[in-house]
C-alpha cells in the first residue's frame, strides 16, 4: 500500500554522508519522485557512526521509517551498527576493501568505491560520487541527471564537477554490469520543480520573505544553520547578521533594532533561551515586537546537543517571571515553517509582543520536498502610527491606554518626536512609575491584546475520518509522522482523526474542546516524558485523554514504528 | 536655536540629595546643546541602576532595558539606524559587573556610541554593596571586614584592548566634564568616559572634599596617542587622581564594516524586494 522506500547512508562523521544524501535526494527529485530526508549525527566533527536517510515515493512523502530498503555502508561500523536492521530483501552497498566483513544478510552488493574513485578521478576523494553513482544504479535511475547537479554543487569548478561526473558514471556501470538485483523506482520526468527545503532554512527564507533586516544569533546546535544560511545572504541583501559574544547580547541587539524600527529576529536552543529569558520579559512590559526561533534539543543543560526533543513547550509558555501575553507556534513542515514565520512576524509588529517559533532538531535538519512557496500576500504592514513632528510640546505616549490594548508606534528616524522604551513599569509616556492605578491599567492594557491575538489563531489542522471514534493529538514537527499515520490507518479501515495543533499560544481551547467531546477516545502523542500538551489541555478543557505515546530517546518517532503502536493500541 | 530647556521634561529625579548624577545630568545635556544636537535625534540606552534611571530625567528618545546589556541593544540600535546619536549611560555595577562582558565585545566591535559608566565604587539601588571599582578595604553592610579584591581598573582595560576613546570625568567638574562628553561623541568610535562621583549616602570616604584634593586635569604634555603613556596614567590612583582623555585610537566605526550601510540607515531602506525572494528559491530546486 505504501510503496516509499527508505535508503540510510551510513559511515563517520566527516565521511560525507550528507553530501551523497543530500545529492542523491536532489537527483531523485528531479527525476519526479518525493524525498523525505533525516539526519541522524553525534555531536562530533569526524568519525563516530553518523546516517542520512532519505525516504523515497511517487506521491508526497513527510515521515522517515525506522527500517530501510537500502543500506550504503562507507565503513565496517556502519555494517554492525545496522545489521540488527537488515531484512532478506535490503540490498547492501558496501566497499568489501573498507569493511572487515560481509554482510550474512539481504542482498550483498560490494561495490569497489576506492578503486574504481582511483581508476577514474584518481583520488580516492571521489568515492563519494562513486556510491552516489552506485545508488542511482541500483534504482535504475538515469544517471545524467547528476551532471547539472555536480555543476551547481562544485559552483563553476568544471574540471572538480566533471571528475565527479566520471566517477559516478563507473559507479553506476559497475552496478548495472555486476548485480543484478535493483530497487527500480517510478521517475516521472514531466512533474514539476520541487524544492528540497530542510526546517531552518524555510525560517531563514520566511524572515528574508517577511522583511526582516536584522538577525542576531549565537551558534548552537540545532538552530545554527539559520544564522548560516542568513549570514551568507548578508552580502546583497538588506538585512545584518550578526554573532554577538553571548545569547544574552544576542536577544538584546535584536530588541535594540527592533525598538528603532526594523524586523527583527533571534534563534538558538533551549539552553540559549534560558539565557535570553530576561530579555524576553522585557519585549513583554517594553512591547517590543520580536520574533524569536527555539529549536529544541533534548535537556535539560547540554542534554543531547544533535538530537531531537519537543520538552520546551511549557518552557516557552511561561518563560519570563510576570505576566505579559505571547504567541507560540509550532510548525509541522517546512512549507509551514515558512509560512508560519511570515505570520509571526505580522503578529510581533501588529500587537508588539514576542512570538516564539518552536521546532526542534528533527524539524530543522529535516529535509521536505515543496512546491516552491507563493510570495503573493506578503505581510508586510509594519502598524506603524503617523509621526508627531519634534515640535509638539506634548511627550509621545508610547504605551497609551487603547480599546485594544495596541498602543502607537512609530520607528526612531531622527524626525519624529522622541519615544521611550521601559523594562520598569511605566505611565503611558515610558517613564518610571510605582502609581497602583496606573500599574493595574497597564497590566490591562497589555492583557488586552490578547483578545486580538487569540482572533488570529488558527484553529488546529484536522484531518481523516470526521467521525472516527478515535483522535490523535499533537504538535509541531510530529505533523508529518502522525499525517502518514492516520492516512494508513483509515486506508487499513481503521477509521482515525488527527488534531494537530501548530499555534499553541493563545491556546485554540474552542475548537480544541469541541473535537476532544467528539471522539470517544483521545490519544497524545509527543516527544517528551511528561506529555506537556496534555498537561495544557487538561487545564484549557478539563479533559483526560484515555493515554499517551511518548518519546524521549533523542530521535523522531519513525512512521513504521508508530503505526504499530497506534495499531496495538486501537486493538487494547 | 536649541536650548537646554529642549532637554528638559517635567520629571523629578528619584536620587539622593546631593547625589553626583545631579551634576552629571547637566553637563550631558550641555554637551548635546553645545554639539547642537536636538533630542530627537538622540538615542539614550541605559540598563539598571541608580545611574541608568538617567533617560527617565530628560528629554530625548530612550530605551531602559534591563541590568547590564544596554550596550549590545545600543550597538543594535546604532546598526539600525546610523544616523542616530547613540549614548549608554549606567553605573559601575551594570556596566563592569553585570555587563562586563558586553564591555570587552563593545571595545573589540568599536560601535560609534559613547558609554558614560557613573563610578561611586559602590551599589546605590541595592543599598551599598561593593561595586567592582571599590578600594580593597571598603566596609560595606556585606563585607563588614572590608571588600578583599583589589579594584577592577576599567580605564587600563580599555587601553589594553585599544578602545578608541578612554576618559575619565569628575562630577564635580562639570565644565571639563561637558567638554570631554562632547570630545567623546564626536569620536567615531567606541568612546568610555568612567565619571567619578561620590556616593553621599553609601560611601562617606570618598566624598567631594577627597576627590576635590586628588583630581586634577591632563595637559598637553600627555600624549593620549600613546598606549603605554596613558596605560601608565591609568594606573595612577591615590594622593593623586588624573581625569580627561587619556587615550584615542582611530579605528573604523563598527557600522562602516557593514557594506549594507554605505546605502544609508537600514531602517530606511527598503527589505529584500519578492523578486530577490524568488531567486532564492530557485536555489533549491
Amino acid at each position: 500500500m505504501n510503496t516509499a522506500q527508505t535508503i540510510t547512508i551510513a559511515g563517520a562523521a566527516g565521511q560525507g554522508m550528507q553530501t551523497i544524501g543530500f545529492l542523491l535526494s536532489k537527483a531523485l527529485i528531479r527525476s519526479g519522485l518525493h524525498v523525505f530526508a533525516v539526519q541522524d549525527n553525534q555531536s562530533r566533527i569526524r568519525g563516530g557512526h553518523n546516517f542520512f536517510s532519505l525516504r523515497v515515493s511517487a506521491a508526497p512523502v513527510i515521515a522517515m521509517t525506522k527500517s530501510f530498503e537500502m543500506l550504503i555502508a562507507l565503513n565496517q561500523n556502519a555494517l554492525s551498527v545496522h545489521e540488527h536492521e537488515l531484512g532478506a530483501e535490503t540490498v547492501i552497498i558496501y566497499d568489501q576493501e573498507q569493511t572487515q566483513s560481509r554482510p550474512q544478510k539481504g542482498h550483498p552488493c560490494n561495490v569497489p568505491l576506492k578503486n574504481l574513485a582511483l581508476g577514474t578521478g584518481g583520488n580516492e576523494i571521489y568515492s563519494n560520487a562513486v556510491a552516489l553513482g552506485a545508488i542511482l544504479g541500483m534504482v535504475r535511475c538515469n544517471c545524467t541527471v547528476l551532471e547539472p547537479l555536480f555543476k551547481d554543487y562544485f559552483s563553476g569548478k568544471q574540471e572538480t564537477a566533471a571528475a565527479n561526473y566520471a566517477a559516478a558514471r563507473a559507479g553506476y556501470d559497475y552496478v548495472l554490469n555486476n548485480h543484478f538485483i535493483s530497487l527500480p523506482m517510478p521517475f516521472n520526468t514531466t512533474s514539476n520543480r520541487k524544492m528540497f527545503i530542510n526546517g531552518n532554512e524555510a525560517i531563514a527564507l520566511g524572515a528574508l520573505a517577511a522583511g526582516c533586516q536584522f538577525y542576531a544569533a549565537y551558534p548552537m546546535s540545532p538552530a545554527t544553520s539559520i544564522l548560516t544560511y542568513l549570514a551568507g545572504k548578508s552580502e546583497g541583501f538588506p538585512i545584518i547578521v550578526e554573532q554577538p559574544e553571548d545569547e544574552i547580547a544576542a536577544i538584546s541587539m535584536a530588541i535594540g533594532a527592533s525598538c528603532v524600527g526594523v524586523r527583527s529576529m533571534t534563534a538558538t536552543s533551549g539552553g540559549g533561551l534560558c539565557l535570553m529569558v530576561e530579555s524576553l520579559g522585557l519585549t513583554g512590559i517594553a512591547e517590543v515586537p520580536l520574533v524569536i526561533i527555539d529549536a529544541q534539543r533534548p535537556g535539560p543543560a547540554t542534554g543531547l546537543a544533535t538530537r531531537t526533543e519537543q520538552a520546551d513547550l511549557r518552557f516557552v509558555i511561561h518563560a519570563a517571571q510576570g505576566e505579559f501575553p505571547r504567541v507560540v507556534m509550532a510548525p509541522g513542515s517546512a512549507r509551514e515553517a515558512f509560512y508560519l514565520t511570515l505570520k509571526a512576524f505580522d503578529l510581533a509588529d501588529r500587537f508588539h509582543i514576542p512570538v516564539i517559533i518552536l521546532t526542534d532538531q528533527y524539524l530543522a535538519d529535516s529535509y521536505f520536498t515543496e512546491d516552491p512557496f507563493t510570495l503573493d500576500r506578503l505581510p508586510r504592514e509594519r502598524y506603524f502610527a503617523k509621526p508627531v513632528s519634534p515640535d509638539r510640546p506634548e511627550p509621545f505616549l508610547r504605551y497609551q491606554f487603547t480599546e485594544t490594548g495596541v498602543s502607537p508606534r512609530y520607528p526612531v528616524t531622527g524626525n519624529n518626536k522622541e519615544l521611550m522604551y521601559d523594562s520598569h513599569e511605566h505611565a503611558e509616556s515610558g517613564h518610571i512609575t510605582e502609581d497602583a492605578l496606573t500599574r493595574t491599567r497597564m497590566v490591562q492594557k497589555r492583557f488586552k491584546k490578547l483578545q486580538g491575538m487569540a482572533s488570529r489563531i488558527s484553529p488546529p489542522l484536522l484531518e481523516g475520518a470526521p467521525d472516527a471514534d478515535l483522535l490523535i493529538v499533537g504538535w509541531g514537527s510530529t505533523y508529518g509522522v502522525l499525517h502518514e499515520v492516520t492516512a494508513a490507518l483509515n486506508q487499513e479501515a481503521i477509521p482515525v482523526r488527527l488534531m494537530h495543533l501548530q499555534e499553541l499560544w493563545p491556546f485554540p481551547e474552542k475548537t480544541v474542546l469541541q473535537e476532544l467531546s467528539k471522539a470517544k477516545k483521545w490519544v497524545v502523542i509527543e516527544n517528551n516524558y511528561t506529555s506537556q500538551l496534555t498537561g495544557i489541555i487538561r487545564e484549557k478543557t478539563c479533559m483526560n485523554p484515555a493515554g499517551v505515546i511518548l518519546k524521549y530517546d533523542g530521535r523522531p518517532f519513525y512512521y513504521d514504528q508508530l503505526l504499530d503502536e497506534v495499531r496495538k493500541g486501537v486493538d487494547g | 536655536m536649541i536650548s537646554l530647556k529642549d532637554y528638559d521634561n517635567d520629571s523629578t529625579p528619584s536620587w539622593c540629595p546631593g547625589c553626583g548624577n545631579y551634576a552629571i545630568l547637566p553637563s550631558l545635556k550641555q554637551a548635546l546643546v553645545d554639539l547642537e544636537l536636538y533630542p530627537h535625534q538622540v538615542l539614550l540606552v541605559s540598563g539598571i541602576g541608580q545611574a541608568a534611571k538617567l533617560p527617565h530625567y530628560m528629554n530625548c528618545n530612550g530605551i531602559n532595558g534591563l541590568h547590564g546589556r544596554s550596550l549590545p541593544l545600543a550597538t543594535a540600535a546604532k546598526l539600525a539606524h546610523h544616523e542616530l546619536t547613540l549614548i549608554v549611560i549606567g553605573g559601575d555595577g551594570d556596566c563592569y559587573a553585570e555587563g562586563g562582558n558586553h564591555l570587552v565585545h563593545a571595545i573589540r566591535r568599536n560601535p560609534d556610541i559613547t558609554l558614560l559608566v557613573h563610578n561611586n565604587q559602590v551599589f546605590g539601588l541595592t543599598r551599598g554593596q561593593a561595586a567592582p571599582t571599590a578600594e580593597r578595604g571598603f566596609i560595606t553592610k556585606m563585607e563588614p571586614q572590608g571588600a578583599p579584591l583589589p579594584p577592577f581598573n576599567p580605564l587600563t582595560l580599555a587601553i589594553s584592548q585599544d578602545a578608541s576613546f578612554v576618559g575619565r570625568g569628575y562630577a564635580g567638574h562639570s565644565q571639563h566634564l561637558t567638554d570631554l562628553i562632547k570630545a567623546a561623541i564626536r569620536n567615531p568610535g567606541f568612546s568610555m568616559i568612567d565619571i567619578l562621583q561620590p556616593c553621599v549616602s553609601f560611601d562617606h570616604q570618598h566624598t567631594y572634599a577627597w576627590y576635590g584634593e586628588r583630581v586634577y586635569h591632563l595637559d598637553r604634555n600627555h600624549d593620549s596617542s600613546d598606549k603605554f603613556a596613558a596605560y601608565h596614567k591609568a594606573e595612577e590612583w591615590g594622593e593623586k587622581i588624573p581625569l580627561g582623555i587619556f587615550f584615542q585610537k582611530a579605528r573604523p566605526a563598527y557600522g562602516r564594516l557593514k557594506p549594507i550601510l554605505e546605502q544609508g540607515p537600514l531602517l530606511l531602506q527598503p527589505p529584500t524586494s519578492p523578486a530577490a525572494i524568488e531567486t532564492l528559491f530557485d536555489e533549491f530546486l
